[in-house]
């Protein structure tokens, strides 16, 4: 029952942390809430199943994660930088794609990105390592 | 760079070499090679004898910190080549006679006396030399270290390392002192330089920082030329090889204050607290020196004592010396300078009399096995030259004709007995102070003397209480105090050939613009005054001398004799140890160890001066007028809010405790949904969950709640202190809102509430500052948050038990 109902409710709650994380610029939401959102659906999956199995299915290294998502929030600072703009400047533009349609595109989103996957890293793994120590 | 620089700098020189010479070259005594530095020196300065005593000076500019007005500039006048003289001189004599004292090249580290020596010698000359301030004290600290670094040669032995410790304490404090006065002459004058601060003498005097600069200064010259009551690190430096106590602690180091002050009279001279300081520590210090070194056992404390007292004497003479820029001496001629005459003559006398008798107290001691004069007696048909060499000595520092202690004493007499004619500072009335004192301390000096003298070759000789076999010392050793002694001789019979070379240009270093352009202070020595007080007084401290030494046996059991330490040794002793045992007890009082103790420190401190600055300030405000309306279901959020928080420190139980918190994190979360914050609702919302998730699976490893039992007094400071900062944080919160009204700020706000959309291209404000206006602190604070988890992995998953090699 309880595993059942985590396989539908857990999807639910990560769809709802992805719509979180890209609604963050124009409605409530963004990369802390998102990461956190997607943690608690991750920690659920481990409360209902085993952590053996969790681990099998999603071989996520939450520590590799965090270092990704540092990578990406201070690329985008970099990555300005080489344009000759001051550290994390942001710049955003409206593109047309074939199929999307007209996308606005902004490089506030590889940053909230870079901390959405800090979020999730942090949180799953200071959980995790807690809840594995059986010192 | 000219030569003067160079002789001040090249005993640092040989002093990086010695070492190298020392260890390469083993079977020449490494002294041999360091002598040659101060007699070359000393051949060099004397060259500047007959320009100095025409009246040139010499100076020489070497850019050191101009920035700051720090230069390393080198000055060359009377007081300055007469000092330079004596350190190089004595220092020659010094380190020949070393060579002998310390004649076991295997034994001795002589690779650190040579360098500690050497290096005391350039600093010296340094002090004597410089021109500027900051030099002056850069190598004035220098001989301090020196000086320590001399005294615990023998580091093994105990009591030179307590007499090291004390010698560095009492010196370095004077120094700091001095480093004060020192700036607080630059601050009134602007300037570092000396010979710029003499100049601007009348502006120093008329300024308020005057006396502050005043005492400073004094305090480092009186701790350094060990003038009471800073006089009792000396006898304890007594631990020193018999060299160093012979350069350092009778010729040289202790003479840095009375330079100082010398080369300070220009400048401070001219005012009464001057005249009454200087003279009366010094006339003080005399009469102290000389009344404790007759209870001394021991030769060398017999000299320690003698030495403060004789630097006293010419302290004393300088504070009377300034006496003369209140007269015209052109009209009233020469008595007014004859107390800065005595000071210069006495100084040199000082420095040969004194350096011989240590010289010979360390042939005795070498030769004899002991220091003790209760053991020693009857040495003078065993060794002849010691007993003449020694007689010269201690009958110049007692005073008897014809030697050059002598001729001093008499002008010394000579100055006290003026100082009762002097019609300033109620020298009428006070003035009779100066020859009586100068003439009981001339009693105990004669006394002391004497008894120094009889007990070491005069009586039996007493061969049992002896361990070596006793004879003659090598010529090595004889050589040093055979040279001074016949200073002390030629000084004694031609002291004016002193006068005019060396003593009257030195005058005029101390006393500048007394006299008029092209006028020389009439300078001559004789030993016959005819009969007058000055006479009379010698033969009294003759016959009371004598009379005292004769009955020294009647009081010789009394306490005050038995009692060899000074007392101020117990001040200094037991505030040392009042010190150690007081920083203690305030140290184990404030750390206590407990973290809760800091917890209360910091906040009953935060507490306190934020109410003391609302206080003060006069800050405090509550303003009702700009508060919003409260809806009444906000009242009900905080009741409950309230309520959980009020009842948090009641429970017992850990799992209700979280719980609680739970509660109030929801009720928090739900605030922000009341007042419009739907990302900061949210968040609140998941970080509890996450946090309530991470305290029960903490919770699991915790064991039960302990009770512990607090007493009454614990639990009402806490009571106190958390209701304090309650109050004055709700305080300053309503004053801090009422009084952004009153000064109304323009908010930054609108700024993003206008831009967010132009600039960001997001319509969520909160999101565009976090990730776009003020990304940074997004950047750093997920940083934060990788690091705290990284420290959870690595605080749980290593485990170490210790002595793993991280």
């Amino acid at each position: 029952m309880l595993k059942t109902t985590t396989t539908i409710v857990a999807f639910i709650i990560l769809a709802f942390s992805v719509f979180l994380f890209f609604a963050g610029h124009n409605n409530p939401g963004g990369g802390f809430i998102g990461g956190l959102m997607t943690a608690a659906a991750l920690l659920l999956l481990y409360v209902a199943f085993d952590v053996k199995t969790i681990k099998r299915v999603l071989p996520f290294n939450y520590t590799t994660m965090i270092a990704v998502g540092m990578l990406i929030a201070a690329g985008t600072g970099i990555a300005s930088m080489l344009g000759g703009f001051p550290f994390l400047t942001q710049f955003d533009k409206y593109v047309t794609f074939p199929i999307l349609g007209k996308v606005h595109l902004t490089t506030a989103l590889p940053f909230d990105l870079g901390v959405y996957l800090v979020v999730v890293g942090v949180a799953l793994l200071s959980i995790l390592t807690i809840a594995e120590d059986d010192a | 760079m000219s030569v003067l620089h160079l002789v001040v700098l090249a005993p640092f020189i040989l002093a990086v070499l010695v070492p190298f010479l020392y260890k390469y070259i083993r079977q020449v005594h490494t002294g041999w090679f360091v002598m040659i530095l101060p007699l070359a020196l000393f051949i060099y300065l004397i060259q500047f004898l007959p320009n100095i005593s025409k009246g040139e000076t010499f100076f020489y500019h070497q850019p050191w910190v101009p920035s700051l007005g720090i230069n390393f500039d080198v000055y060359l006048d009377g007081l300055s080549l007469l000092f330079a003289l004596l350190i190089t001189g004595i220092g020659t004599l010094v380190v020949l006679y070393s060579i002998y004292y310390l004649y076991n090249k295997q034994k001795e580290a002589l690779n650190n006396f040579y360098v500690y020596l050497l290096m005391f010698m350039g600093a010296m000359l340094g002090v004597v030399l410089s021109d500027n301030l900051m030099t002056i004290y850069v190598f004035w600290e220098l001989t301090s270290l020196a000086s320590s670094l001399l005294i615990a040669y023998w580091f093994h032995k105990e009591r030179s390392r307590y007499g090291a410790q004390k010698s560095m304490l009492i010196t370095v404090s004077g120094g700091f002192a001095m480093l004060a006065g020192f700036s607080l002459l630059y601050v009134m004058t602007n300037t570092f330089s000396i010979r710029e601060i003499i100049a601007q003498a009348d502006v120093i005097i008329t300024n308020p920082l005057f006396i502050p600069a005043m005492l400073c200064v004094l305090a480092g010259a009186f701790t350094k030329s060990a003038q009471f009551p800073f006089h009792i690190w000396l006898p304890d430096a007594m631990e020193a090889p018999t060299p160093v106590s012979a350069y350092l602690h009778s010729a040289t180091m202790v003479k840095a204050g009375i330079y100082l002050v010398a080369r300070m009279t220009p400048v401070f001279g001219a005012t009464p607290q001057w005249f009454w300081i200087v003279s009366g520590f010094g006339i003080f210090t005399l009469l102290w020196g000389s009344v404790s070194a007759i209870r001394q056992k021991d030769l060398k404390a017999i000299l320690a004592f003698s030495t403060i007292s004789q630097l006293g004497l010419i302290m004393a003479l300088l504070g009377l010396g300034s006496a003369a820029f209140h007269y015209d001496v052109a009209v009233v001629g020469t008595l007014y300078y004859t107390a800065t005459l005595a000071a210069v003559f006495h100084l040199i006398n000082h420095a040969t009399f004194k350096g011989s008798l240590f010289m010979i107290v360390g042939i005795v001691d070498h030769e004899t096995g002991t220091r003790d004069i209760r053991k020693l007696g009857g040495l003078m048909s065993i060794m002849p030259i010691t007993f003449t060499v020694a007689l010269i000595g201690t009958l110049s520092m007692a005073g008897v004709p014809p030697f050059n202690g002598f001729l001093s004493k008499e002008m010394f007499f000579t100055a006290a007995v003026n100082a009762t004619t002097l019609d300033i500072f109620n020298m009428q009335t006070l003035g009779l102070i100066f020859p009586i004192v100068a003439w009981i301390a001339s009693i105990f000096t004669f006394a002391y003397c004497m008894l120094m003298f009889v007990r070491t070759f005069l009586g039996n000789f007493k061969p049992e209480k002896l361990q070596k076999e006793v004879h003659e010392a090598p010529i090595g050793l004889l050589i040093p105090p055979i040279i001074l002694a016949s200073l002390v001789v030629i000084f004694g019979f031609f002291p004016n050939l002193l006068a005019y070379s060396i003593i009257e240009p030195t005058m005029h270093s101390i006393l500048p613009n007394v006299l008029a352009d092209g006028e020389r202070f009439y300078v001559n020595i004789y030993h016959w005054h005819g009969f007058n007080i000055e006479l009379f007084m010698t033969i009294g401290v003759v016959i009371f001398g004598a009379l005292i030494f004769l009955n020294l046996k009647k009081w010789a059991e009394t306490a005050f004799f038995l009692k060899e330490r000074d007392p101020l040794n117990y001040v200094y002793d037991n505030s040392l140890v009042w010190l150690v045992s007081g920083s203690l007890k305030v140290t184990n009082m404030q750390m206590t160890g407990l973290l809760r103790d800091y917890f209360v420190f910091m906040t009953v401190f935060m507490v306190g001066l934020m109410g003391y600055t609302l206080v003060k300030f006069d800050a405090f405000a509550i303003d009702l007028l700009n508060v919003a309306e409260i809806p009444p279901y906000i009242f009900i959020i905080i009741f409950v809010l309230l309520g959980s928080v009020v009842v948090l420190p009641f429970i017992s139980h850990r799992v209700t405790a979280i719980a609680a918190t739970g509660v109030i994190g929801f009720l928090v979360a739900l605030l922000f949904v009341v007042f419009r914050a739907p990302d900061l609702a949210l968040t609140q919302l998941l970080v509890e969950t996450v946090m309530v998730v991470l305290f029960l699976l903490a919770f699991y490893h915790l064991p039960e709640l302990r009770k512990e039992k607090f007493t009454p007094r614990f639990k009402l400071t806490n009571l106190l202190v958390s209701i304090g900062v309650g109050v004055v944080i709700t305080l300053t919160a309503l004053s801090a809102h009422a009084m952004s009204y009153a000064n109304p700020i323009e908010g930054i706000s609108q700024f993003f509430i206008d831009n967010a959309y132009e600039l960001a291209a997001g319509k969520n404000i909160v999101n565009v500052i976090l990730v776009d206006f003020r990304g940074l602190d997004t950047f750093l604070e997920i940083l934060v948050l990788a690091i705290a988890a990284l420290g959870i992995v690595v605080l749980t998953k290593l485990r170490f038990t210790g002595g793993e090699d991280v």
